[in-house]
């Protein structure tokens, strides 16, 4: 999958990871430039543009208004003739202000005009609640976009995926939707030096074993990862598929994991309804069906908004104490004194 | 590329034995090409590949006995070749799987955080071990229980709401194992220890068995299992007898000849369509009536008894069901019956006249409802019109499911027949 063989590793973080990876691609190609709000001067609102504007100057790295419609509009414009933007949006949620431009434009225009253009247009914005940022600043809007043809919706969960799939969406010739999560930009983990470039549409297997199968991308990974191994030390054989590309969805990796295990939880950060767990959960049922020893489940959030509330903010959002217990009840395995 | 897996050739079938390799290890792999093949327990049929590629491995003996879904050999580009063939893996796939029952599962009504499991309330009383209605599986514990003969309706379940997982199958399969290897331990007065090479000791010589007849001795031994009675009827064949050399005589400039066994055939299809509570079978809880009439007729091989089918036998002149019972019995001989020529009978006819038997009782076919044997023409003594003479008889007696059919109703069906073959003009009416 990434193509560079000799590694030696650092332990950066996440945000590091974007911020060198963005760099790397601006020095490697001059069409590559940046737009977003506050990204320049302020160095973004989660720094992950620190540094570039100094560097690579201001037609390279572009402050835009508060207007993403327009910016992202201009930057598929860009992309249409040949150049590669890479767009940030504050948070997915201001992305609803642009979504024609991203699902009627972007998402079609290579189909519609016969494949005579391309747009290598790379949408980078955190989802993720959990940050007392209130209903209206921490969604997990990703499913909207997983489900158009014609963009592709990366979600990495490692600083090493950040980078390698980064790369990978602004070398992309079609739309490139790039999910960080608010949480995962101070994760910290190891990174291999030199060029990195990830399969887009590839799952990885990033915890073996033979009990039970969770899916998770994201934040979401992070935690089925820490349960897995909660749960090993009970005994229990947890393996864990991280999504990383929710379009294309690799659904072999998932179905061959499921095979395996004869069991699956899916843990999402979204609302249930609809989610990225119903889709997964529907590949499993018409892949492997034979092999299910369990109904697959789904852990995610509470459908809600939102609370502002810290405590109520919590208890809505999808925990690792939610996701042991599922996975236990799929299991058919009673509670340990270990669950709160 | 998917493994080349033990395909389910046949209703029945649950192994078959990848009798004969018919492609090597690097050879060069078109799709449709025959790669082995297989003899399941009613035919040898054609094992055919659905890739293109190089044959990299096989992964069973020729001769070896192979479930369905197990992979039996590997397709690929000819970068992994092995050469040797190695025992069946566990088997991953299957090619036929049922639809599961409808689950009961529905989308939460209310705000939650977790999917509920289901949306049915859990019942007040733990699952009974031995349930005869619903069945609450895992689809994997049911491939498992199909893979290894285990009806999951003797199988406790321990799962969620008495649901029957991998757990319970896997136990009931140990058991079985157990079981199965006490029963064939040493039993009875022989007190020397069983000879290693069992195969031949003083008195008996085993003598291994075909595919046809284990198939035989397992669903003949099944049918032991439903509840059935017999009639029997004594036929006047005079006319019958009679008809069929009339018959003949117009048929020989056509080369063609009928048996008094087509003339059974065709009267038992004319009466099984204006009998249909005959023409059916006992499907679990309902009954089954079939639209055809398909004919049954048993043939004895060297290998064993087959029962090619006379497709709407109602429906074929008495002429067009001798050419293809000729036909089809010719094919039983050689062993070249094909599985449709094999299935969807609905009836069948056995028949041991031609060996002096004076009449017997048949065991069902199962589905099959019943089954008609027929025993050899024998000369009576009867009183006609006052004045003693001599009648050509002979003795029919049917063997019934009495699940599916009552005496009267089907003592009514035989007592037409008998009409018919009396009167067999009727026949070909």
């Amino acid at each position: 999958m990434n193509t560079n063989v000799e590694s030696t590793t650092r332990t950066i973080t996440y945000r590091q990871a974007l911020n060198e990876t963005l760099r790397a691609e601006l020095e490697r190609d001059e069409k590559v430039f940046l737009v977003g709000e506050e990204i320049g001067v302020f160095e973004g609102s989660y720094k992950i543009t620190a540094g570039l504007l100094e560097d690579f100057g201001p037609e390279r790295v572009l402050d835009a208004p508060i207007a993403e419609e327009g910016f992202v509009g201009a930057a598929l414009g860009a992309a249409m003739l040949g150049m590669r933007p890479v767009v940030e949006i504050m948070t997915i949620n201001f992305s609803l202000i642009a979504i024609d431009q991203i699902v009627n434009h972007a998402a079609k225009m290579r189909s519609m005009f016969a494949g005579q253009v391309s747009i290598p247009l790379v949408i980078r914005m955190p989802g993720g609640g959990g940050q007392q940022l209130a209903a209206t600043h921490s969604q997990n809007l990703e499913v909207w976009y997983a489900h158009i043809p014609g963009l592709k919706v990366v979600a990495p969960s490692t600083p090493a995926d950040a980078k390698a799939l980064l790369t990978a969406a602004i070398r992309d010739d079609d739309p490139v939707i790039f999910l960080e999560n608010l949480s995962l930009y101070s994760a910290k983990g190891e990174v291999p030096d030199g060029e990195q470039v990830a399969e887009i549409g590839k799952a990885a297997v990033v915890a073996t074993g033979t009990d039970l199968t969770i899916v998770s991308y994201s934040r979401g990974t992070t935690t089925a990862l820490e349960v897995a191994r909660q749960l090993e030390a009970e005994g229990l054989s947890i393996e864990v598929v991280d999504l990383r590309s929710l379009r294309p969805l690799d659904r072999d990796t998932i179905c061959a994991s499921v095979r395996k295990t004869g069991h699956a939880v899916v843990f999402e950060d979204d609302w249930l309804s609809y989610g990225i767990g119903a889709e997964i959960s529907a590949t499993i049922g018409e892949g492997v069906f034979d092999f299910l020893d369990a109904p697959v489940r789904r852990v995610a959030a509470a459908e809600v908004p939102l609370p502002y509330a810290k405590a109520l903010e919590k208890a809505a959002l999808p925990s690792a104490a939610d996701l042991a217990k599922v996975v236990r009840e799929v299991l058919n395995i009673s509670s340990t004194p270990n669950d709160k | 590329m998917p493994d080349v897996i033990m395909p389910r050739l046949s209703d029945t079938m649950e192994e078959g034995e990848l009798s004969r390799w018919m492609k090597q290890v690097g050879d060069e792999i078109h799709k449709g090409d025959v790669l082995a093949e297989i003899e399941t327990d009613k035919a040898t049929m054609d094992l055919e590949a659905f890739d293109n590629g190089i044959l990299e491995q096989l992964l069973v003996v020729a001769g070896a006995l192979v479930p369905i879904g197990a992979p039996v050999a590997r397709i690929g580009d000819g970068s992994n070749i092995v050469e040797g063939a190695t025992t069946p893996a566990a088997p991953v796939a299957d090619a036929a799987a049922p639809a599961a029952p409808a689950a009961a599962v529905t989308a939460a009504a209310t705000p939650a955080v977790v999917a509920p499991a289901s949306a049915t309330p859990a019942p007040a009383a733990p699952a009974a071990p031995v349930s005869t209605g619903e069945l609450r599986t895992s689809p994997l514990a049911r491939k498992i229980g199909r893979e290894h003969g285990i009806d999951l309706h003797t199988i406790a379940g321990t799962g969620p709401q008495g649901r029957i997982t991998r757990t319970d199958v896997d136990t009931a399969i140990v058991a079985q194992e157990a079981a199965a290897s006490a029963s064939t331990a040493p039993v009875g007065p022989v007190a020397a220890p069983a000879p290693a090479l069992a195969a031949v000791s003083a008195d008996s010589v085993s003598v291994p068995v075909s595919r046809i007849r284990a198939v035989t001795a397992r669903r003949l031994t099944e049918s032991q299992a439903v509840p059935h009675f017999f009639l029997t009827s004594v036929v006047d064949v005079a006319r019958l007898v009679a008809f069929r050399a009339e018959v003949n005589e117009s048929l020989a400039a056509l080369g063609t000849k009928v048996s008094l066994n087509d003339l059974f055939v065709r009267a038992s299809a004319v009466a099984l369509r204006a009998h249909p509570e005959v023409n059916a079978s006992w499907g679990d809880g309902v009954i089954l009536r079939h639209n055809h009439v398909n004919v049954g007729v048993a043939v004895a091989t060297d290998d064993g008894l087959l029962v090619p089918v006379v497709a709407d036998a109602d429906q074929k002149s008495l002429a067009a069901i001798a050419t293809e019972t000729r036909a089809l019995a010719g094919l039983a001989r050689t062993g070249g019956l094909s599985l449709a020529q094999m299935s969807g009978g609905t009836f069948t006819i056995s028949n041991l006249g031609m060996f002096g038997i004076d009449s017997f009782t048949a065991v069902l076919n199962p589905p099959e409802a019943g089954i008609l044997a027929i025993g050899a023409a024998s000369d009576v003594p009867a009183v006609r019109d006052g004045v003693l003479v001599s009648v050509p008889t002979v003795k029919i007696t049917l063997t019934v499911d009495h699940r599916v059919l009552d005496g009267a109703v089907a003592a009514a069906f035989l007592r037409d027949l008998t009409q018919l073959l009396e009167e067999p003009l009727r026949i070909v009416l």
